[in-house]
């Protein structure tokens, strides 16, 4: 029978962070300019010019770090990586080696409702490179203005079991990121970017298989599509008895295959040393100390709060996300709307609307959380019933109104007023005597008068008023 | 006893990118096997102990204000590029890489 | 008019200062000197005489409204090629350069022009400052203005032959392991190399970034002092300049008039090894006899890790320059193949043909001590040794105020005595590398002359920020001797 293989995936995410300059240099790190249109003479590394770090850059790496609960070094270096590229105007990268600036910690999430805590070998920080355009005719185009814009790279350890655990933990890091707010985690754009290392192992045993290193999935989906078909072919060569080779794959999300990068005939040296234009950034308790304090609640704070308050794990999931679903959340619940009614109609109707929840957060978001919380408040206390709100959410969202405005407009409260209902059904009774009669022998016909009484209340009345009227007068 | 052989100088010469006739292959081999032999007198100096000094000058790292300056104008980026399109740098066609289009973020290719 | 020859730039910034003479009139006379004698010595890659005459104009301008034409009003000066200047084609030398026109400004030359300065044009040097001769210039040779068979030494060989020819009344350069301070005592001219990080280095090309120090030529003392205070000073745009204070350079060098009663000089015996010319020993202990009549106390000192200094620089320089020339690659600026069918044959041809045979020989050496495998046996051995020979500058100085020495071992050499033995040239180095791998300063004067005619240069090294005291005992042995009053034969 074929070996019970485990798998075993470690994770490597580049992180774009949202700064307005670059990591070294003053021109705009905003993506989408004109090509090569935002450089400058450092980043296009031209001769005699030299690095400046960002302020902001390094802040926000010590935030992502803390969200991650690593350890930040008070002294970290920065250091050269060599290699010739076109889009890599120095011929050697500004990163980190030995001494990063982020250590340990964890990206924590939950599979199945399952918490998992994948560990952290490091978090450092470094510079974007330019983008090459392949073109036709034998030429290729160089476009820097991509050069530059800082990085956190975030090294994970060979904690992953699955594709779609792999998918789950790049899914949490971008929530991380967005709540604080460092950065956009676009995979799309490339402003996040991950690549796997994949092997495979008997289950039970110690030592790793031979790995593969997985690039080019720019996706949820390619993360857990190009993880789950490299891990096929490397179980369909292992029962073969085969060997795997140590290689970069890069996924082709067209043909669904992971395919071996033209191998280099050299092996890479980096000859990384340290970078000679920048001393050790230290950075200080009391630096630490601030920035800690500027840290939102985080996803997992936000998840044990709601739990606490009485949410399913699920809702409590779902919410939590994104920030601004959760902010949301959390504004309808101050106005006063009930935490599980709040949910329902945020999960059901509000997410159900948008593409991107961020949505949710932007100012002109046509249902502002005070406006849901009024109209769970009036199903509430019975003046819309289910059906009703619902309507009017639908015309709040379409026409930017209201619900209190569009339910006198239109008169759609419900009559609990008894005088006026009693005499609907007594209206209705008289108009039906056949059935009035075979009402004892027959309850099921209660159905029928509740039906005809809604009818003649135009679907204002409270059926559960209706009920007791007309068990009343029938019995 | 030589340091360093001709195959050797031959590949360091593919990591630095640098086409050598034979000639420099074999002047640069005795070059650099002399000047490896003159500071193989350092292994004598003891340094267990001594903390690399990278920086001749030591304080540390400042930091500027995340402040966007004007950027070279799309002219003067590419003024002095040897091969341009447009306004992109031009070089012979790049065997897609990681990514297809990047290098950082991912390694090259 | 003024004497052009021989004329220092404070007495010509003074004079531009005071109204005695115009700003335009001091530039036309250089501009005519370069004209009539450069061809002989080849100083200038380029002569910006459109530019200068702009900037001697403006300077005048200013003196007119009454405005402060700044502290080098009209002072002619030229830049070695190393220093980035917007608009002006800027190559180190180097045929992988050729036709580079950067968009920005170094902050140094930047400063200079603020102050008045005029610069005349670009000056002559060693490839990517690579050497001690100004023979490895892509372009041309420079001549020592004192013997024409002689070099200039280098790599700032341009600028030392240019002040020393008066074709400039003072220069910029850049001094990785003395190439501010052998030129500057093989042309009979001053020169100094300040603290690391005193003077930033943007905008001014990198050959090995931790050991890089620009710095000023000047034909005496005061002058050097006169462009240090204005080039010197912290930068926003570079990360290792010094926030610290600049000194009152110029008072320091005037103090030394005064004498140097309560000044110790420390003398290491490492300094003074078998090898050294015989005249050369000679000339620098004179001086040390007269530094000591001027008040001074002599002391003795010791720098034990001296032997290890040049293999140490190399290990460091080589590493760094490997680095900094990765970015030569035909694609953004410089020279590109005119063959490159593939990628790899852009990057290999391109840096092939692009760079001359020193620059190459670094880049594999500096690539081969950073290998993996590699790295800690060759260049954190050096950086650790570098730690070493800095604390024994710091050992000393608890005992005496600077450091004297010869700045050369040897006077100026012949073309192509050396150029054939990388080895040897680089044992040249063996009494300016220290003060670099240490960072502190060191600065270089006239203390003599061979029996054939060739300068012979002191070196006077101060603890870190320690620029005063050079400036002070400079201006002592100056003021109490005429070498810096020597003019170099000029063609009629
Ligand atoms: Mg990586
Ligand atoms: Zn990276």
């Amino acid at each position: 029978m074929a070996t019970d293989w485990e798998v075993v995936i470690g994770l490597e995410v580049h992180v774009q962070l949202a700064t307005r300059s670059k990591i070294f240099s003053w021109s705009s790190a905003a993506f989408g300019a004109e090509p090569n249109a935002s450089t400058d003479p450092v980043c296009l590394g031209m001769p005699g010019t030299l690095p400046v770090l960002n302020r902001s850059a390094v802040e926000s790496a010590v935030r992502l770090g803390m969200a991650a609960g690593c350890k930040i070094r008070t002294r970290c270096r920065f250091a050269r990586k060599h290699y010739f590229y076109p889009d890599l105007p120095k011929g050697f990268q500004i990163s980190q080696f030995d001494e990063p600036i982020c250590e340990g910690g964890a990206i924590k999430f939950r599979l199945k409702g399952e918490p998992r805590a994948i560990r952290l070998t490091r978090i450092h920080m470094e510079e974007d490179a330019g983008k090459n355009l392949h073109a036709a005719a034998g030429v290729s185009f160089v476009d820097y203005n991509r050069a530059g814009v800082p990085l956190c790279e975030i090294v994970s350890e060979p904690d992953v079991r699955s594709a779609e655990e792999a998918a789950e933990y790049v899914r949490a890091v971008r929530t991380l990121v967005r709540y604080l707010g460092i950065g956009d985690g676009n995979m799309e754009e490339g402003s996040l970017r991950c690549d796997a290392n994949v092997s495979l192992r008997p289950r039970g045993s110690e030592k790793y298989g031979t790995k593969t290193e997985i690039k080019n999935m720019n996706s949820f989906k390619n993360v857990r599509d190009a993880i789950e078909h490299e891990v096929k072919r490397q179980a369909t060569l292992l029962d073969r008895g085969e060997r795997i080779i140590q290689e970069t794959r890069l996924w082709d999300a067209a043909r669904g295959v992971t395919q071996a990068m033209r191998s280099k005939e050299q092996a890479h040296d980096y000859r990384y040393f340290p970078e000679p234009d920048l001393p050790p950034l230290v950075v200080t308790e009391l630096e630490q100390v601030a920035l800690r304090a500027s840290l939102p609640e985080l996803p997992e704070d936000r998840f044990a709060r709601y739990t606490s308050e009485g949410l399913s794990p699920q809702d409590a999931g779902v919410l939590v996300a994104d920030r601004e679903t959760a902010a949301y959340f959390d504004a309808a619940v101050a106005a006063g709307a009930p935490a599980k009614r709040a949910a329902n109609w945020l999960i059901n109707e509000l997410l159900a609307r948008v593409d991107d929840p961020r949505a949710l957060g932007e100012a002109n978001c046509p249902v502002p959380p005070t406006a849901l919380a009024e109209l769970v408040k009036l199903v509430e206390d019975g003046t819309l019933s289910g059906k009703l709100g619902k309507d009017v959410f639908g015309k709040m969202w379409s026409e930017r109104r209201a619900a209190k405005e569009i339910v006198a407009a239109e008169g759609l409260a419900q009559v609990s007023d008894g005088g006026a209902l009693e005499e609907a059904c007594k209206r209705v009774i008289a108009a039906h005597p056949g059935e009035a009669g075979r009402f004892k022998e027959n309850p099921k016909l209660m159905g029928f008068f509740v039906g005809a009484v809604m009818k003649e209340t135009g679907g204002k009345g409270n059926p559960k008023a209706v009920n007791e009227i007309l068990r009343r007068l029938l019995g | 006893m030589s340091r360093i052989t001709p195959e050797e100088v031959r590949e360091l010469a593919v990591l630095a990118r640098l086409a050598l006739s034979d000639q420099e292959v074999a002047r640069m081999t005795g070059d650099l096997d002399a000047i490896l032999d003159y500071v193989d007198a350092m292994r004598e100096l003891d340094t267990t102990g001594v903390e690399p000094m990278t920086h001749a000058v030591p304080f540390d790292c400042p930091l500027r204000a995340d402040q966007v300056a004007p950027s070279l104008s799309v002219e003067e980026a590419l003024r002095n590029a040897p091969r341009r399109e447009a306004s992109f740098f031009q070089v012979p066609r790049i065997v897609p890489g990681p990514g297809g289009a990047s290098s950082a973020g991912e390694d090259e290719p | 008019m003024i004497a052009a020859r021989g004329a220092s730039l404070v007495a010509i910034a003074d004079g531009v200062r005071a109204g005695t003479v115009g700003a335009r009139e001091v530039t036309e006379q250089f501009l005519d000197r370069v004209a009539r004698l450069d061809g002989g010595l080849g100083c200038f890659l380029k002569v910006d005489a459109e530019g200068a005459r702009r900037r001697a104009d403006a300077v005048d301008a200013a003196r007119k409204a009454g405005r402060d034409p700044g502290p080098l009003a009209g002072a002619p000066i030229g830049i070695k090629d190393i220093f980035c200047t917007r608009g002006i084609e800027t190559t180190c030398a180097s045929k992988i350069l050729r036709g580079f026109v950067p968009p920005y400004e170094s902050t140094v030359t930047a400063r200079l022009e603020a102050a008045g300065a005029v610069a005349l044009g670009k000056l002559n040097m060693d490839e990517f400052a690579m050497g001690s001769s100004t023979e490895n210039s892509s372009a041309k040779p420079t001549r020592n203005p004192w013997s024409p068979a002689h070099v200039p030494g280098g790599s700032s060989g341009g600028s030392a032959a240019a002040v020393a020819a008066s074709l400039c009344a003072g220069a910029t350069g850049t001094d990785t392991g003395g190439s501010i301070r052998q030129p500057a005592a093989l042309c009979g001219v001053v020169g100094m190399k300040p603290t690391y990080g005193r003077v930033s280095r943007y905008g001014v090309i990198a050959f090995a970034s931790s050991l890089d120090h620009p710095g000023p030529f000047g034909r005496t003392v005061e002058d050097a002092a006169a462009l240090l205070e204005v080039m010197a000073g912290v930068d926003p745009l570079d990360a290792t300049s010094i926030p610290a204070a600049v000194g009152g350079y110029r008072q320091a060098a005037r103090a030394g008039r005064e004498g140097l009663a309560g000044v110790r000089l420390g003398v290491p015996t490492e300094y003074f090894q078998p090898g050294m010319d015989a005249e050369v020993e000679g000339a620098v202990r004179a001086a040390l006899d007269e530094l000591g009549r001027a008040g001074a106390k002599i002391v003795p000192v010791s720098l034990p890790h001296t032997k290890y200094a040049i293999a140490t620089y190399y290990l460091i320089c080589t590493a760094e320059a490997s680095s900094n020339l990765a970015r030569y690659d035909g694609v953004r600026y410089g020279h590109r193949t005119a063959e490159a069918k593939s990628l790899e044959e852009l990057y290999t041809k391109t840096r092939g043909e692009g760079f001359g045979t020193e620059p190459k020989r670094r880049i594999m050496l500096g690539a081969y001590v950073l290998r993996a495998g590699y790295y800690e046996a060759y260049y954190g051995k050096a950086l650790r040794a570098r730690r070493k020979i800095a604390d024994d500058f710091a050992a000393a100085f608890s005992t005496c105020d600077a450091i004297v020495t010869p700045t050369s071992p040897v006077p100026a050499f012949k073309f192509g005595e050396r150029i054939g033995d990388p080895l040897q040239m680089y044992l040249a180095d063996i009494l300016t590398v220290a003060p670099n791998l240490a960072g502190i300063p060191a600065l270089s004067q006239p203390c003599g002359f061979t029996k054939s005619g060739l300068p012979i240069g002191l070196q006077i090294i101060g603890p870190a920020l320690g620029e005063e005291i050079c400036f002070r005992v400079g201006g002592a042995y100056e003021s109490r001797t005429d070498w810096h009053t020597r003019l170099a034969p000029e063609a009629a």
